[in-house]
Protein backbone atom coordinates (compact mmCIF):
# COMPACT_ATOMS: atom_id res chain seq x y z
CA UNK A 1 0.00 0.00 0.00
CA UNK A 2 1.02 3.60 -0.56
CA UNK A 3 1.07 6.14 2.23
CA UNK A 4 2.20 9.70 2.73
CA UNK A 5 4.13 10.53 5.87
CA UNK A 6 3.41 14.15 6.75
CA UNK A 7 6.15 15.59 8.95
CA UNK A 8 4.46 18.04 11.27
CA UNK A 9 5.29 20.05 14.34
CA UNK A 10 3.24 21.96 16.85
CA UNK A 11 3.78 24.19 19.88
CA UNK A 12 6.97 23.34 21.76
CA UNK A 13 8.35 21.30 18.88
CA UNK A 14 8.20 24.30 16.56
CA UNK A 15 10.15 26.33 19.13
CA UNK A 16 12.63 23.49 19.49
CA UNK A 17 13.21 23.27 15.73
CA UNK A 18 13.61 27.05 15.47
CA UNK A 19 16.26 27.25 18.18
CA UNK A 20 18.56 24.44 17.01
CA UNK A 21 22.25 25.46 16.97
CA UNK A 22 24.12 25.05 13.67
CA UNK A 23 25.79 21.94 15.11
CA UNK A 24 22.47 20.41 16.17
CA UNK A 25 21.01 21.26 12.78
CA UNK A 26 23.92 19.57 10.99
CA UNK A 27 23.53 16.53 13.24
CA UNK A 28 19.80 16.37 12.49
CA UNK A 29 20.44 16.63 8.75
CA UNK A 30 22.88 13.76 8.99
CA UNK A 31 20.38 11.58 10.85
CA UNK A 32 17.60 12.45 8.41
CA UNK A 33 19.97 11.54 5.58
CA UNK A 34 20.65 8.19 7.23
CA UNK A 35 16.90 7.62 7.65
CA UNK A 36 16.31 8.25 3.93
CA UNK A 37 19.19 5.93 3.04
CA UNK A 38 17.86 3.16 5.31
CA UNK A 39 14.38 3.35 3.77
CA UNK A 40 15.42 4.13 0.22
CA UNK A 41 13.71 1.04 -1.22
CA UNK A 42 10.33 2.13 0.17
CA UNK A 43 10.41 5.84 -0.62
CA UNK A 44 8.69 6.93 -3.82
CA UNK A 45 9.17 10.64 -3.46
CA UNK A 46 8.89 13.57 -1.12
CA UNK A 47 10.01 17.09 -0.36
CA UNK A 48 10.86 19.49 2.38
CA UNK A 49 8.55 22.49 2.28
CA UNK A 50 9.51 26.15 2.61
CA UNK A 51 8.47 27.70 5.95
CA UNK A 52 4.74 28.45 6.47
CA UNK A 53 5.02 32.26 6.12
CA UNK A 54 5.82 31.64 2.46
CA UNK A 55 2.41 30.03 1.97
CA UNK A 56 -0.51 31.64 0.16
CA UNK A 57 -3.98 30.17 0.57
CA UNK A 58 -6.82 30.22 -1.92
CA UNK A 59 -10.24 29.71 -0.32
CA UNK A 60 -13.53 29.12 -2.10
CA UNK A 61 -15.70 30.16 0.78
CA UNK A 62 -19.16 28.65 0.50
CA UNK A 63 -18.44 27.66 -3.09
CA UNK A 64 -18.06 31.31 -4.05
CA UNK A 65 -15.28 33.23 -5.73
CA UNK A 66 -11.68 32.25 -4.88
CA UNK A 67 -10.28 34.43 -2.10
CA UNK A 68 -6.49 34.72 -1.95
CA UNK A 69 -4.94 35.29 1.48
CA UNK A 70 -1.47 35.40 2.96
CA UNK A 71 -0.33 32.46 5.11
CA UNK A 72 -0.91 28.71 5.50
CA UNK A 73 -4.18 26.76 5.83
CA UNK A 74 -3.23 25.36 9.26
CA UNK A 75 -3.31 27.39 12.47
CA UNK A 76 -0.09 29.23 13.36
CA UNK A 77 0.84 26.69 16.06
CA UNK A 78 0.75 23.75 13.61
CA UNK A 79 3.21 23.31 10.79
CA UNK A 80 3.72 20.77 8.01
CA UNK A 81 7.44 20.79 7.27
CA UNK A 82 7.60 18.15 4.55
CA UNK A 83 6.34 14.80 3.33
CA UNK A 84 7.41 11.54 1.75
CA UNK A 85 5.40 9.08 -0.26
CA UNK A 86 6.16 5.46 0.60
CA UNK A 87 5.11 2.08 -0.71
CA UNK A 88 5.05 -0.63 1.96
CA UNK A 89 3.25 -3.85 2.88
CA UNK A 90 0.76 -2.43 5.39
CA UNK A 91 0.12 0.16 8.08
CA UNK A 92 2.46 -1.53 10.58
CA UNK A 93 5.38 -1.11 8.22
CA UNK A 94 4.49 2.54 7.60
CA UNK A 95 4.24 3.07 11.38
CA UNK A 96 7.66 1.50 11.91
CA UNK A 97 9.13 4.07 9.51
CA UNK A 98 7.28 6.95 11.14
CA UNK A 99 8.44 5.92 14.60
CA UNK A 100 12.09 6.21 13.64
CA UNK A 101 11.80 9.68 12.04
CA UNK A 102 14.87 11.41 13.56
CA UNK A 103 13.62 15.00 14.14
CA UNK A 104 10.61 13.61 16.07
CA UNK A 105 7.82 16.18 16.34
CA UNK A 106 4.63 14.67 14.88
CA UNK A 107 4.22 12.36 11.90
CA UNK A 108 0.82 11.80 10.31
CA UNK A 109 0.53 8.55 8.36
CA UNK A 110 -2.15 8.80 5.67
CA UNK A 111 -3.00 6.15 3.09
CA UNK A 112 -3.10 7.23 -0.52
CA UNK A 113 -6.44 6.45 -2.10
CA UNK A 114 -5.90 3.99 -4.94
CA UNK A 115 -8.15 4.78 -7.86
CA UNK A 116 -9.80 2.05 -9.89
CA UNK B 1 -7.53 -17.47 5.99
CA UNK B 2 -4.77 -14.91 6.35
CA UNK B 3 -4.73 -15.03 2.58
CA UNK B 4 -8.11 -13.39 2.39
CA UNK B 5 -6.57 -10.30 3.86
CA UNK B 6 -10.09 -9.01 4.30
CA UNK B 7 -10.97 -8.39 7.89
CA UNK B 8 -14.74 -8.35 7.35
CA UNK B 9 -14.78 -11.70 5.57
CA UNK B 10 -12.40 -13.29 8.08
CA UNK B 11 -14.47 -12.01 10.97
CA UNK B 12 -17.68 -13.45 9.56
CA UNK B 13 -16.08 -16.79 8.85
CA UNK B 14 -14.69 -17.11 12.37
CA UNK B 15 -18.14 -16.38 13.75
CA UNK B 16 -19.86 -18.76 11.33
CA UNK B 17 -17.37 -21.44 12.22
CA UNK B 18 -17.87 -20.99 15.95
CA UNK B 19 -21.62 -21.31 15.49
CA UNK B 20 -21.18 -24.37 13.33
CA UNK B 21 -18.83 -25.84 15.94
CA UNK B 22 -21.34 -25.34 18.71
CA UNK B 23 -24.06 -27.08 16.69
CA UNK B 24 -21.88 -29.96 15.64
CA UNK B 25 -20.24 -30.48 19.02
CA UNK B 26 -23.61 -30.63 20.68
CA UNK B 27 -24.46 -33.47 18.31
CA UNK B 28 -21.11 -35.33 18.01
CA UNK B 29 -19.26 -34.34 21.17
CA UNK B 30 -16.20 -32.10 21.44
CA UNK B 31 -13.29 -33.19 19.22
CA UNK B 32 -9.91 -34.09 20.72
CA UNK B 33 -8.23 -30.93 19.48
CA UNK B 34 -11.01 -28.34 19.27
CA UNK B 35 -8.61 -25.54 18.31
CA UNK B 36 -7.29 -27.42 15.31
CA UNK B 37 -10.83 -28.43 14.35
CA UNK B 38 -11.92 -24.80 14.39
CA UNK B 39 -9.05 -23.65 12.24
CA UNK B 40 -9.58 -26.49 9.78
CA UNK B 41 -13.30 -25.81 9.70
CA UNK B 42 -12.73 -22.09 9.23
CA UNK B 43 -10.41 -22.88 6.33
CA UNK B 44 -13.06 -24.99 4.58
CA UNK B 45 -15.67 -22.39 5.26
CA UNK B 46 -13.35 -19.83 3.73
CA UNK B 47 -12.99 -21.99 0.65
CA UNK B 48 -16.76 -22.38 0.47
CA UNK B 49 -17.16 -18.70 0.61
CA UNK B 50 -14.47 -17.96 -1.91
CA UNK B 51 -16.12 -20.31 -4.37
CA UNK B 52 -19.18 -18.15 -4.17
CA UNK B 53 -17.27 -14.93 -4.52
CA UNK B 54 -15.84 -14.29 -7.96
CA UNK B 55 -13.62 -11.44 -6.86
CA UNK B 56 -11.58 -13.82 -4.73
CA UNK B 57 -11.07 -16.54 -7.33
CA UNK B 58 -7.37 -15.96 -7.68
CA UNK B 59 -6.81 -16.15 -3.98
CA UNK B 60 -8.82 -19.34 -3.87
CA UNK B 61 -6.10 -21.01 -5.91
CA UNK B 62 -3.59 -20.02 -3.24
CA UNK B 63 -5.76 -21.41 -0.45
CA UNK B 64 -6.42 -24.71 -2.16
CA UNK B 65 -2.78 -25.14 -3.06
CA UNK B 66 -2.15 -25.80 0.63
CA UNK B 67 -5.07 -27.82 1.94
CA UNK B 68 -3.04 -29.68 4.61
CA UNK B 69 -4.19 -29.73 8.21
CA UNK B 70 -3.25 -26.64 10.23
CA UNK B 71 -0.01 -26.98 12.15
CA UNK B 72 0.09 -26.24 15.85
CA UNK B 73 2.63 -23.51 15.20
CA UNK B 74 0.11 -21.65 13.07
CA UNK B 75 -1.39 -18.82 15.05
CA UNK B 76 -5.08 -19.14 15.77
CA UNK B 77 -7.31 -16.96 13.61
CA UNK B 78 -8.99 -15.65 16.70
CA UNK B 79 -5.62 -14.34 17.85
CA UNK B 80 -5.20 -12.45 14.59
CA UNK B 81 -8.71 -11.13 15.00
CA UNK B 82 -8.02 -9.88 18.56
CA UNK B 83 -4.80 -8.13 17.57
CA UNK B 84 -6.49 -6.50 14.59
CA UNK B 85 -9.44 -5.31 16.69
CA UNK B 86 -7.03 -3.86 19.27
CA UNK B 87 -4.71 -2.12 16.80
CA UNK B 88 -3.39 1.14 18.30
CA UNK B 89 -4.48 3.06 15.20
CA UNK B 90 -8.11 2.54 16.25
CA UNK B 91 -9.62 4.62 19.06
CA UNK B 92 -9.92 2.85 22.43
CA UNK B 93 -13.75 2.95 22.17
CA UNK B 94 -13.60 1.39 18.72
CA UNK B 95 -11.16 -1.28 19.94
CA UNK B 96 -13.55 -2.27 22.72
CA UNK B 97 -16.66 -2.29 20.52
CA UNK B 98 -14.98 -4.17 17.71
CA UNK B 99 -13.49 -6.80 20.03
CA UNK B 100 -16.87 -7.46 21.63
CA UNK B 101 -18.56 -7.62 18.24
CA UNK B 102 -16.02 -9.60 16.24
CA UNK B 103 -14.43 -11.83 18.86
CA UNK B 104 -17.16 -12.29 21.50
CA UNK B 105 -20.08 -12.12 19.08
CA UNK B 106 -21.97 -9.41 20.99
CA UNK B 107 -24.72 -7.71 19.03
CA UNK B 108 -24.57 -3.95 18.56
CA UNK B 109 -27.52 -3.66 20.93
CA UNK B 110 -25.71 -5.63 23.64
CA UNK B 111 -22.61 -3.45 23.33
CA UNK B 112 -24.76 -0.32 23.46
CA UNK B 113 -26.48 -1.58 26.63
CA UNK B 114 -23.17 -2.52 28.23
CA UNK B 115 -21.59 0.88 27.67
CA UNK B 116 -24.71 2.99 28.07
CA UNK B 117 -24.38 4.27 24.54
CA UNK B 118 -27.01 4.51 21.83
CA UNK B 119 -27.18 1.63 19.39
CA UNK B 120 -26.69 4.03 16.49
CA UNK B 121 -23.51 5.39 18.01
CA UNK B 122 -22.10 1.89 18.54
CA UNK B 123 -23.07 0.76 15.05
CA UNK B 124 -21.40 3.82 13.59
CA UNK B 125 -18.28 3.31 15.71
CA UNK B 126 -17.98 -0.28 14.50
CA UNK B 127 -18.58 0.49 10.85
CA UNK B 128 -16.05 3.35 10.94
CA UNK B 129 -13.48 1.07 12.55
CA UNK B 130 -14.07 -1.62 9.94
CA UNK B 131 -13.68 0.92 7.19
CA UNK B 132 -10.46 2.18 8.73
CA UNK B 133 -9.04 -1.35 8.93
CA UNK B 134 -9.50 -1.69 5.19
CA UNK B 135 -8.62 1.86 4.09
CA UNK B 136 -5.60 2.36 6.33
CA UNK B 137 -4.19 -1.08 5.57
CA UNK B 138 -4.21 -2.38 9.16
CA UNK B 139 -2.69 -5.87 8.82
CA UNK B 140 -4.70 -8.92 9.82
CA UNK B 141 -2.02 -10.79 11.73
CA UNK B 142 -0.32 -11.43 15.04
CA UNK B 143 2.44 -8.83 15.54
CA UNK B 144 6.06 -9.94 15.17
CA UNK B 145 8.20 -10.72 18.22
CA UNK B 146 9.75 -7.25 18.55
CA UNK B 147 6.35 -5.54 18.67
CA UNK B 148 4.55 -8.19 20.70
CA UNK B 149 5.05 -6.70 24.18
CA UNK B 150 3.61 -3.32 23.22
CA UNK B 151 0.74 -4.70 21.17
CA UNK B 152 -0.15 -7.24 23.83
CA UNK B 153 -0.30 -4.42 26.39
CA UNK B 154 -2.92 -2.78 24.22
CA UNK B 155 -4.99 -5.97 23.99
CA UNK B 156 -4.77 -6.60 27.74
CA UNK B 157 -5.81 -3.00 28.43
CA UNK B 158 -8.94 -3.47 26.28
CA UNK B 159 -9.83 -6.73 28.02
CA UNK B 160 -9.32 -5.23 31.49
CA UNK B 161 -11.42 -2.22 30.56
CA UNK B 162 -14.26 -4.50 29.43
CA UNK B 163 -13.87 -6.54 32.60
CA UNK B 164 -14.00 -3.52 34.89
CA UNK B 165 -16.95 -2.08 33.02
CA UNK B 166 -18.78 -5.33 33.71
CA UNK B 167 -17.52 -5.93 37.23
CA UNK B 168 -18.53 -2.56 38.56
CA UNK B 169 -20.17 -0.37 36.00
CA UNK B 170 -19.47 3.31 36.22
CA UNK B 171 -22.93 4.36 35.17
CA UNK B 172 -26.26 4.44 36.97
CA UNK B 173 -28.61 1.47 36.92
CA UNK B 174 -27.67 -2.16 37.44
CA UNK B 175 -24.66 -2.38 39.76
CA UNK B 176 -22.89 -5.23 37.97
CA UNK B 177 -23.06 -6.73 34.54
CA UNK B 178 -21.55 -10.10 35.14
CA UNK B 179 -21.80 -11.17 31.52
CA UNK B 180 -19.37 -8.52 30.41
CA UNK B 181 -16.90 -9.43 33.16
CA UNK B 182 -17.17 -13.12 32.41
CA UNK B 183 -16.79 -12.56 28.70
CA UNK B 184 -13.66 -10.52 29.35
CA UNK B 185 -12.30 -13.31 31.57
CA UNK B 186 -13.15 -15.86 28.88
CA UNK B 187 -11.22 -13.78 26.34
CA UNK B 188 -8.28 -13.41 28.73
CA UNK B 189 -8.33 -17.19 29.13
CA UNK B 190 -8.31 -17.65 25.38
CA UNK B 191 -5.41 -15.22 25.07
CA UNK B 192 -3.45 -16.99 27.82
CA UNK B 193 -3.97 -20.33 26.07
CA UNK B 194 -2.95 -18.97 22.68
CA UNK B 195 0.06 -17.08 24.07
CA UNK B 196 1.29 -19.42 26.82
CA UNK B 197 4.74 -17.77 26.95
CA UNK B 198 3.38 -14.30 27.76
CA UNK B 199 3.36 -13.88 31.56
CA UNK B 200 1.27 -10.70 31.53
CA UNK B 201 -1.57 -12.51 29.73
CA UNK B 202 -1.50 -15.09 32.54
CA UNK B 203 -1.32 -12.26 35.08
CA UNK B 204 -4.44 -10.57 33.71
CA UNK B 205 -6.34 -13.86 33.63
CA UNK B 206 -5.36 -14.56 37.26
CA UNK B 207 -6.37 -11.03 38.26
CA UNK B 208 -9.82 -11.35 36.67
CA UNK B 209 -10.40 -14.81 38.13
CA UNK B 210 -9.46 -13.60 41.61
CA UNK B 211 -12.04 -10.82 41.33
CA UNK B 212 -14.68 -13.23 40.02
CA UNK B 213 -13.89 -15.72 42.82
CA UNK B 214 -15.09 -13.11 45.30
CA UNK B 215 -18.08 -11.99 43.24
CA UNK B 216 -20.69 -13.91 45.26
CA UNK B 217 -19.80 -12.03 48.45
CA UNK B 218 -19.82 -8.57 46.93
CA UNK B 219 -23.54 -8.14 47.43
CA UNK B 220 -25.62 -9.01 50.49
CA UNK B 221 -29.09 -10.59 50.51
CA UNK B 222 -30.66 -7.16 50.08
CA UNK B 223 -28.54 -6.52 46.99
CA UNK B 224 -26.34 -3.97 48.75
CA UNK B 225 -22.64 -3.69 47.91
CA UNK B 226 -20.29 -5.18 50.53
CA UNK B 227 -16.67 -4.00 50.61
CA UNK B 228 -13.69 -6.30 51.06
CA UNK B 229 -13.23 -5.84 54.86
CA UNK B 230 -16.85 -6.89 55.50
CA UNK B 231 -17.23 -9.68 52.93
CA UNK B 232 -18.21 -13.19 54.02
CA UNK B 233 -15.00 -14.99 53.08
CA UNK B 234 -16.60 -18.41 53.37
CA UNK B 235 -18.46 -17.61 50.15
CA UNK B 236 -15.28 -17.10 48.16
CA UNK B 237 -14.53 -19.71 45.53
CA UNK B 238 -11.44 -21.38 47.05
CA UNK B 239 -10.85 -23.67 44.07
CA UNK B 240 -10.84 -20.72 41.67
CA UNK B 241 -8.48 -18.81 43.97
CA UNK B 242 -6.12 -21.80 44.03
CA UNK B 243 -6.14 -22.00 40.23
CA UNK B 244 -5.45 -18.26 39.92
CA UNK B 245 -2.52 -18.51 42.35
CA UNK B 246 -1.21 -21.36 40.19
CA UNK B 247 -1.37 -19.04 37.15
CA UNK B 248 0.55 -16.32 39.01
CA UNK B 249 3.25 -18.83 39.93
CA UNK B 250 3.48 -20.04 36.34
CA UNK B 251 3.82 -16.44 35.15
CA UNK B 252 6.36 -15.63 37.87
CA UNK B 253 8.57 -18.54 36.80
CA UNK B 254 9.01 -16.78 33.42
CA UNK B 255 10.92 -14.00 35.21
CA UNK B 256 9.29 -11.16 33.28
CA UNK B 257 7.26 -9.32 35.90
CA UNK B 258 4.66 -6.77 34.83
CA UNK B 259 1.80 -4.69 36.22
CA UNK B 260 -0.91 -7.34 35.74
CA UNK B 261 1.13 -9.99 37.51
CA UNK B 262 1.75 -7.61 40.42
CA UNK B 263 -1.93 -6.61 40.64
CA UNK B 264 -2.84 -10.29 40.58
CA UNK B 265 -0.35 -10.95 43.38
CA UNK B 266 -1.98 -8.18 45.45
CA UNK B 267 -5.43 -9.65 44.77
CA UNK B 268 -4.06 -13.09 45.76
CA UNK B 269 -2.79 -11.71 49.10
CA UNK B 270 -6.33 -10.53 49.81
CA UNK B 271 -7.92 -13.73 48.55
CA UNK B 272 -5.72 -15.94 50.74
CA UNK B 273 -6.04 -13.83 53.89
CA UNK B 274 -8.31 -15.27 56.61
CA UNK B 275 -9.63 -11.78 57.39
CA UNK B 276 -9.08 -8.10 56.65
CA UNK B 277 -7.12 -7.68 59.89
CA UNK B 278 -4.97 -10.77 59.31
CA UNK B 279 -4.06 -9.72 55.77
CA UNK B 280 -0.34 -9.65 54.92
CA UNK B 281 -0.22 -5.84 54.66
CA UNK B 282 3.60 -5.48 54.60
CA UNK B 283 3.66 -7.81 51.57
CA UNK B 284 0.87 -5.84 49.87
CA UNK B 285 2.72 -2.59 50.55
CA UNK B 286 5.86 -4.00 48.90
CA UNK B 287 3.82 -5.10 45.89
CA UNK B 288 2.32 -1.62 45.57
CA UNK B 289 5.84 -0.12 45.68
CA UNK B 290 6.76 -2.45 42.83
CA UNK B 291 3.60 -1.58 40.90
CA UNK B 292 4.29 2.15 41.33
CA UNK B 293 7.71 1.69 39.76
CA UNK B 294 6.21 -0.20 36.79
CA UNK B 295 3.07 1.82 36.22
CA UNK B 296 2.97 4.97 38.35
CA UNK B 297 -0.49 6.50 38.73
CA UNK B 298 -2.35 8.50 41.39
CA UNK B 299 -4.93 5.70 41.76
CA UNK B 300 -2.19 3.17 42.53
CA UNK B 301 -0.76 5.60 45.10
CA UNK B 302 -4.20 5.88 46.68
CA UNK B 303 -4.48 2.09 46.95
CA UNK B 304 -0.98 1.95 48.40
CA UNK B 305 -2.05 4.47 51.04
CA UNK B 306 -4.84 2.09 52.12
CA UNK B 307 -2.23 -0.63 52.68
CA UNK B 308 0.04 1.88 54.43
CA UNK B 309 -2.77 2.64 56.88
CA UNK B 310 -2.66 -0.98 58.10
CA UNK B 311 1.15 -1.01 58.28
CA UNK B 312 2.04 2.46 59.57
CA UNK B 313 -1.25 3.93 60.82
CA UNK B 314 -3.77 6.50 59.57
CA UNK B 315 -1.51 9.52 60.00
CA UNK B 316 1.13 8.24 57.57
CA UNK B 317 -1.61 7.18 55.13
CA UNK B 318 -3.31 10.57 55.44
CA UNK B 319 -0.11 12.40 54.45
CA UNK B 320 0.07 10.29 51.28
CA UNK B 321 -3.59 10.80 50.46
CA UNK B 322 -3.50 14.58 50.93
CA UNK B 323 -0.66 14.76 48.41
CA UNK B 324 -3.02 13.30 45.78
CA UNK B 325 -5.73 15.96 46.19
CA UNK B 326 -4.87 17.83 43.00
CA UNK B 327 -4.84 14.67 40.86
CA UNK B 328 -7.85 12.85 42.27
CA UNK B 329 -10.30 15.54 43.30
CA UNK B 330 -12.91 14.19 40.85
CA UNK B 331 -12.44 10.54 41.89
CA UNK B 332 -15.05 9.37 44.42
CA UNK B 333 -12.82 6.72 46.03
CA UNK B 334 -10.27 9.43 46.87
CA UNK B 335 -12.86 11.18 49.02
CA UNK B 336 -14.18 7.91 50.45
CA UNK B 337 -10.65 6.89 51.50
CA UNK B 338 -10.04 10.35 52.98
CA UNK B 339 -13.30 10.08 54.89
CA UNK B 340 -12.20 6.78 56.46
CA UNK B 341 -8.80 8.14 57.44
CA UNK B 342 -10.24 11.37 58.85
CA UNK B 343 -12.66 9.27 60.88
CA UNK B 344 -9.76 7.19 62.26
CA UNK B 345 -8.01 10.42 63.22
CA UNK B 346 -11.10 11.66 65.08
CA UNK B 347 -11.78 14.50 62.63
CA UNK B 348 -15.52 13.77 62.43
CA UNK B 349 -16.76 16.90 60.68
CA UNK B 350 -14.14 16.73 57.95
CA UNK B 351 -14.80 13.02 57.55
CA UNK B 352 -18.47 13.70 57.01
CA UNK B 353 -17.93 16.33 54.35
CA UNK B 354 -15.46 14.06 52.52
CA UNK B 355 -18.08 11.30 52.58
CA UNK B 356 -20.69 13.66 51.14
CA UNK B 357 -18.29 14.67 48.39
CA UNK B 358 -17.71 10.99 47.55
CA UNK B 359 -21.47 10.40 47.34
CA UNK B 360 -21.94 13.42 45.10
CA UNK B 361 -19.32 12.09 42.67
CA UNK B 362 -20.57 8.49 42.55
CA UNK B 363 -22.81 7.55 39.64
CA UNK B 364 -23.07 3.82 40.45
CA UNK B 365 -26.18 3.12 42.51
CA UNK B 366 -24.68 0.29 44.61
CA UNK B 367 -21.65 2.39 45.54
CA UNK B 368 -23.83 5.38 46.40
CA UNK B 369 -26.02 3.28 48.60
CA UNK B 370 -22.99 1.89 50.43
CA UNK B 371 -21.55 5.35 51.07
CA UNK B 372 -24.91 6.60 52.32
CA UNK B 373 -25.23 3.67 54.72
CA UNK B 374 -21.71 4.33 55.94
CA UNK B 375 -22.58 7.96 56.57
CA UNK B 376 -25.49 6.86 58.76
CA UNK B 377 -23.34 4.31 60.56
CA UNK B 378 -20.56 6.84 61.19
CA UNK B 379 -23.01 9.24 62.79
CA UNK B 380 -24.02 6.61 65.32
CA UNK B 381 -20.66 4.91 65.78
CA UNK B 382 -18.62 5.89 68.86
CA UNK B 383 -15.38 7.74 68.27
Amino acid sequence: MKYVLLFCAEGEDIARFETLTPEQLADQHARVGAWFAAHQAKIRGGNQLAPPPSATTVRFNGGGEPLVTDGPFLEANEVIGGYVEIEVEDLDEALRMARTWPPRGTVEVRPILEMG
Amino acid sequence: MRLLGDFGVAEEIVQDTLLLALERWRRDGIPVRPGAWLTAAARWRAIDRLRRDASYRQKLALLEADPGPPRDSEPDDRLRLIFTCCHPSLSPEAQVALTLRAVCGFTTAEIAAAFLASEDAVAQRISRARRKIVEAGIPYRVPPEDEMAERLDQVLAVLYLVFNEGYLSSGAGAPTRRDLAEDAAWLAGLLARLLPAEPEALGLLALMNLHLARAASRFDAAGELVLLPDQDRSRWDRAAIGRAVGLIERAGAMRRPGPYQVQAAIAACHAEAPSWAKTDWPQILLLYDLLLRMAPSPVVRLNRAVALRSVAGPEAAMAEVEALAADLDGYPLFHATRAELLFDLGRREQSRSAELRAIALTANQAERSLLERRLGRDASRPT
